[in-house]
């Protein structure tokens, strides 16, 4: 076993032991795994946004040279030294210089031009991207036939799926609609659209404790592998 | 100025992203992409804000000596250590040179050892945390409840073996009762009908709040002050 498996399964290990502890009760052992995630997470993140979007995307846009020094290897290098500069990537460098002036409160309101940027784009793509995949496709996809027919005539059970999805995407829509009273038949429909919203989060639920289950299974197998790698 | 510039810099990009999907002729197009660059950048660099924020958050913790005091000092070895080891590229190839996570670097083992195990033992934690709150909340004491906890069983078992060999033996007309397909089936149909009519729901939402962003008609992203 080489030095960072036998690093890998200690630290990984005890690490994964801290964090357990805390279901006795809170402790400093956990506290200490926890401010220790804490601080290599955020920088984990922030090398990673670094060198995969800082200095291909800003450095070596503006002065394509300086990917010389930072390129995997000396192939990679020339091609990328051989690009033409795109100064015009000083733009979101400055307006991210900006960003920094909140830490300076005489002039953090500087930082609203890079706020504004940040959310004029994201309401441009969100409006169309949401409005195609999230409500135009999604309503396409709802009108579908109610009598459903395939070769061997009236399909009893497809008709029944389609006719319960049709009915419940507008019974739970009718739920959400708060500007008239749910009481007589528009109440009943909004009845129906709580049970079927009930059967989404119920699947949702399942879902997520599967998830977490299977995360829980893969750190058992880790320290079982760990104290296997010992005796 | 401090209030008007912003807003007709979200007017600008906003519509011009819109007008980018009903003109599909230069310089739109290339917008949207060269856009997205510049919000990467910006974000970037909004790390770097968040990190002065939880250096200075720290340092303060240790200066007025809190009881926490070396908590926090294990938070800024954390990031000042991982930091300079990612940043610098230490153990990898000489120089600059070669990938920031390649083997053999320390930022590789940091991520192996530490990042990786730390980030899902928190999340698997969340596993035991699930499983008591459901039992005090699923306590089938009403009927929605109850639709919840039968749907998040069925899918539950459903896609385990168990659900397989509860059902296998049922004869073939009772095959829509089999727990894998009727999992499935909840999965296709009224967990769809649910999951949609929320898509849409958001959708309508995000649209709205969309356009008055752009317009400048909602403008608490700019603060109070003037």
């Amino acid at each position: 076993m080489t030095f960072a498996q036998t690093f890998t399964y200690w630290v990984g290990g005890l690490l994964t032991l801290m964090i357990f502890s805390f279901l006795y009760k809170d402790n400093p052992f956990y506290k200490f795994a926890e401010h220790l995630f804490v601080g290599v997470s955020a920088a984990y993140w922030m090398t990673v946004a670094f060198w995969s979007t800082m200095v291909p995307n800003m450095v070596g846009a503006i002065y394509p040279p300086s990917m010389g020094w930072f390129a995997e290897n000396q192939a990679e290098a020339a091609t990328l030294m051989a690009a033409s500069s795109k100064w015009w990537r000083i733009l979101p460098m400055i307006l991210g210089l900006m960003m920094l002036t909140r830490l300076v409160p005489k002039a953090a309101w500087l930082s609203r031009w890079p706020m504004a940027f940040i959310i004029g784009f994201s309401a441009g793509t969100n409006l169309t991207r949401y409005l195609q995949s999230d409500f135009i496709a999604q309503i396409r996809s709802t009108l579908i036939p109610l009598l459903v027919f395939d070769k061997q005539g009236f399909n009893l059970g497809g008709s029944f799926s389609n006719t319960l999805l049709v009915i419940g995407v507008l019974s739970s829509l009718i739920y959400f609609f708060f500007s008239k009273e749910h009481k007589g038949w528009f109440g009943g429909t909004a009845r129906i659209g709580i049970w079927v919203l009930m059967v989404a989060f119920g699947a949702a639920f399942g879902y997520t404790v599967m998830a977490r289950i299977s995360l829980l299974i893969g750190r058992m197998t880790f320290l079982g592998n760990w104290v296997g790698s010992v005796f | 100025m401090r209030r008007e510039i912003p807003l007709l810099i979200t007017f600008i990009v906003g519509m011009a992203l819109l007008v980018a999907i009903f003109i599909p002729a230069e310089p739109f197009p290339e917008l949207d992409s060269e856009f997205s660059v510049w919000f990467d950048i910006i974000a970037v660099f909004a790390f770097f804000l968040g990190a002065g924020n939880l250096i200075a958050v720290h340092t303060d913790k240790i200066t007025r000596n809190h009881q926490d005091k070396f908590f926090s000092m294990v938070t800024l070895f954390g990031f000042l250590f991982t930091l300079v080891v990612g940043v610098f590229k230490v153990g990898g190839a000489p120089g600059l040179q070669g990938n920031y996570i390649a083997e053999g670097t320390w930022f590789k083992l940091i991520y192996d050892s530490v990042f990786t195990p730390l980030s899902s033992t928190m999340f698997s934690l969340l596993a035991f945390f699930v499983a008591s709150a459901s039992y005090r909340a699923f306590r089938a004491k009403t009927r929605e409840a109850t639709i919840l906890l039968v749907a998040a069983f069925i899918i539950l078992v459903g896609r385990t073996p168990l659900g397989y060999y509860l059902t296998f033996w049922l004869p073939e007309p009772l095959q829509f009762l089999h727990i894998p397909t009727l999992s499935a089936w909840i999965l296709s149909f009224p967990n769809l009908a649910g999951q949609r009519a929320i898509m849409i729901g958001i959708a309508l939402g995000i649209i709205s709040t969309s356009l008055k962003l752009i317009l400048g008609v909602e403008r608490s992203y700019l603060g109070h002050e003037k």
